[in-house]
C-alpha cells in the first residue's frame, strides 16, 4: 500500500480551492467538466448552469521557488442557455457536458464547449490597448458636432487594463437527436467529432451547417435497442482513427479510411465475462463512463463503475492492466442501485508521461494508480486539509471487520460527495479535482 | 476481512452481510445484492440492461409525449380534480396534465459562477 513518502512517489499538497464554502449547493454551481489546455497554462471548468470559468496560471515567481504559479480567474462567460424545444416537447439543459481546447495557433485561445444538443466554438482574446483621440467622437463615445472640428489628429493606441473577452465564433447545432456525451478534436486540428447515445458526427471547425454521420447504431426497431454509445475520442496522432465505448462495456476502434460510415469496427475490445459471475448488476457496472487515449497513443484507458482498465491497442481480447477503484462497493450494489449512484459517470485521466492514472470516487476521495510501481493511493479533497505545502494524508476505506484508526468504514461514506471530474496538467504534477461545487488544485511538493 | 485492492479478485464475502441462503455454500457479493434487490422489488424486469432502462435514458428531458397524449389525458381528467405539479416533475405525461403555465420557467443563470468569486 502506497504511503506518503519514499523514493519517487509524488507527495501531493493542497494548493488552492475555488468555489463557495457553504453546504447549500445551488444546482447551477454543480461542476460538470474540467479541462487543462495543451500547455497547462489555462484550466477551464463548465457547470450545470451553462457557465464556463477559465483560470490562468500566473507566471512563476523567482522568489517563490517552493511552489508553482497559482491559478486565478482569467475569463468567465455564459456558454449555453436553457432551451425548450416546443416541437419535440423536449427540455434542453444548459449544463456543459464537455470542454475541449484547441491547440493555440495565434494570440487568441479557442475552445469547444457542448451541452446536450449544441456545440459552440469560443474565442477568448485579450485586449490591453484601446484607440484614443478620434476626430469625430468624444472619449466617451458621443459623436461630436462636425462643425466644431477645426483641427485633425491621428488617433493612437494607449495601454489599458487587461480585458479578456469571450465570443462565440461558431455554433454547431441541430445535428443530434439524442444527448451529446463527447466531443473530441482531431489531430488534424481542422475537424472534430461529437457523439450522442446512438450516433457520432464529424464536423469541420469552419463549417456549421453541415456534419457527416460516421457512426449510427440506432436499430430499425427501437425495441431492439440493447446498447448505447457512452464516450468517443479521436486518436492523438492518427487522424483517421477514433474509438467509442458502449453501455455494455465494449470499445470499438474505427478507421475512417475504411468507409464513409464506420458502423463496422476495425477492432472490438471486450473482456470476456465469466458467465458464472453474471448478475442483475453485471451489465450496469460494466458500462463504460469514460475512454481516454494515452498521450503516446499506444494505450487507451476505460472507466467502468468499479474499475479502471488499460488496453493495449494491439490486443483486443482483454485489458493489459486492471485497477480496482472501490471494490468494497460490490457488496453495496443493491443500495447503490436504489439511490441511483450505480449510474454515476466517473471520468479518468492520464498524467503527462502516461505513467500514472487518476479517477474519482465517493466521499470526495480520488484515486491514483502508478502503472510502473503498481502502487495506488487514495486522497481526499477537503477544506480540512487546506494548508499549502502540507503533504496530504492517504485515506483508507475499511470494507468490513475491525476498523483501524484513521480508516473510514464503507457505511460512513458520503455518496453525495462524488468526484466525477479530474484533470492532470499535461506537463507538471498539478491536478485539478472537482467536488460537487468546488474546484481543488493540488501540486507535488517542490523542494 | 478487508476487500483487497489493486487486484482483479472478487471481494471475499463478508460474514455480517451474508443473507440466509440455503442453496450455495459461497455466494458472490453481487449475487447476494441481486437477491436483496429482487426481494424488495419482485416485479423487476428480467432484462436489466435492456430496452426499458436504455429508453428511459434516451428520453431524458422529454416533457410530454405528443398532443394526442395531452388531449387524451385532458379528456380523462375532465371530471377529476387536476393534480398539482407534485414532487415528481420528471414524470413523462401519464395522468398529470401539464400546461404551458405549469412549465417551470427556465431562466439562465444571471449570477456569475461562484468559482470566479
Amino acid at each position: 500500500m502506497l504511503g506518503a513518502g519514499g523514493g519517487n512517489d509524488i507527495q501531493w499538497c493542497f494548493s488552492q480551492v475555488k468555489g463557495a464554502v457553504d453546504d447549500d449547493v445551488a444546482e447551477a454551481d454543480i461542476i460538470s467538466t474540467v479541462e487543462f489546455n495543451h500547455s497547462g497554462e489555462l484550466l477551464a471548468t463548465g457547470d450545470k448552469g451553462g457557465r464556463v470559468v477559465i483560470f490562468q496560471q500566473e507566471q512563476e515567481n523567482k522568489t517563490q521557488s517552493h511552489s508553482r504559479g497559482e491559478y486565478n480567474v482569467y475569463s468567465t462567460f455564459q456558454s449555453h442557455e436553457p432551451e425548450f424545444d416546443y416541437l419535440k416537447s423536449l427540455e434542453i439543459e444548459e449544463k456543459i457536458n464537455k470542454i475541449r481546447w484547441l491547440p493555440q495557433k495565434n494570440a487568441a485561445q479557442f475552445l469547444l464547449s457542448t451541452n446536450d444538443k449544441t456545440i459552440k466554438l469560443w474565442k477568448i482574446s485579450e485586449r490591453d490597448k484601446r484607440p484614443e483621440g478620434y476626430n469625430l467622437k468624444e472619449e466617451d463615445g458621443r459623436y461630436r458636432d462636425p462643425t466644431t472640428v477645426t483641427t485633425l489628429r491621428v488617433p493612437v493606441f494607449r495601454p489599458m487594463d487587461l480585458m479578456v473577452e469571450a465570443s462565440p465564433r461558431r455554433i454547431f447545432a441541430n445535428a443530434h437527436t439524442y444527448h451529446i456525451n463527447s466531443i473530441s478534436i482531431n489531430s488534424d486540428y481542422e475537424t472534430y467529432l461529437s457523439a450522442d447515445d446512438l450516433r457520432i458526427n464529424l464536423w469541420h471547425l469552419e463549417i456549421t451547417d453541415r456534419s457527416f454521420n460516421i457512426v449510427d447504431i440506432k436499430p430499425a426497431n427501437m425495441e431492439e435497442l440493447t446498447e448505447v454509445i457512452t464516450a468517443a475520442e479521436f486518436h492523438p496522432n492518427s487522424c483517421n482513427t477514433f474509438v467509442y465505448s458502449s453501455s455494455k462495456g465494449t470499445i470499438r476502434l474505427c478507421d475512417m479510411r475504411a468507409s464513409a460510415l464506420c458502423d463496422r469496427h476495425s477492432k472490438l475490445f471486450e473482456e470476456p465475462e465469466d458467465p458464472s459471475n453474471r448478475s442483475f448488476f453485471s451489465e450496469i457496472i460494466s458500462s463504460i463512463s469514460d475512454v481516454k487515449f494515452s498521450h503516446s497513443g499506444r494505450y487507451m484507458m476505460t472507466r467502468d463503475y468499479l474499475s479502471v482498465k488499460i488496453w493495449d491497442l494491439n490486443m483486443e481480447n482483454r485489458p493489459v492492466e486492471t485497477y480496482q477503484v472501490h471494490e468494497y462497493l460490490r457488496s453495496k450494489l443493491c443500495s447503490l442501485y436504489e439511490n441511483d449512484c450505480i449510474f454515476d459517470k466517473f471520468e479518468c485521466c492520464w498524467n503527462g508521461s502516461d505513467s500514472i492514472v487518476m479517477t474519482g470516487s465517493y466521499n470526495n476521495f480520488f484515486r491514483m494508480f502508478d502503472r510502473n510501481t503498481k502502487r495506488d493511493i487514495t486522497l481526499e479533497a477537503s477544506r480540512e486539509n487546506n494548508k499549502p505545502r502540507t503533504v496530504l494524508k492517504p485515506r483508507k476505506v475499511c470494507a468490513s471487520g475491525k476498523r483501524k484508526k484513521d480508516e473510514i468504514s464503507v457505511d460512513s461514506l458520503d455518496f453525495n460527495k462524488k468526484i466525477l471530474h479530474t484533470a492532470w496538467h499535461p506537463k507538471e504534477n498539478i491536478i485539478a479535482v472537482a467536488t460537487t461545487n468546488n474546484l481543488y488544485i493540488f501540486q507535488d511538493k517542490m523542494n | 476481512m478487508a476487500a483487497t485492492l489493486g487486484t482483479g479478485a472478487r471481494a471475499e464475502e463478508s460474514g455480517q452481510e451474508k443473507q440466509d441462503m440455503q442453496e450455495k455454500e459461497t455466494v458472490t457479493p453481487e449475487r447476494a445484492e441481486e437477491a436483496k434487490l429482487k426481494a424488495k422489488y419482485p416485479n423487476l424486469g428480467q432484462k436489466p440492461g435492456g430496452s426499458d432502462f436504455l429508453m428511459k435514458r434516451l428520453q431524458k428531458g422529454q416533457k410530454y409525449f405528443d398532443s394526442g397524449d395531452y388531449n387524451m389525458a385532458k379528456a380523462k381528467m375532465k371530471n377529476k380534480q387536476l393534480p398539482s405539479a407534485g414532487p415528481d416533475k420528471n414524470l413523462v405525461t401519464g395522468d398529470h396534465i401539464p400546461t404551458p403555465q405549469d412549465l417551470p420557467q427556465r431562466k439562465s443563470s444571471l449570477v456569475t459562477s461562484k468559482l470566479a468569486g
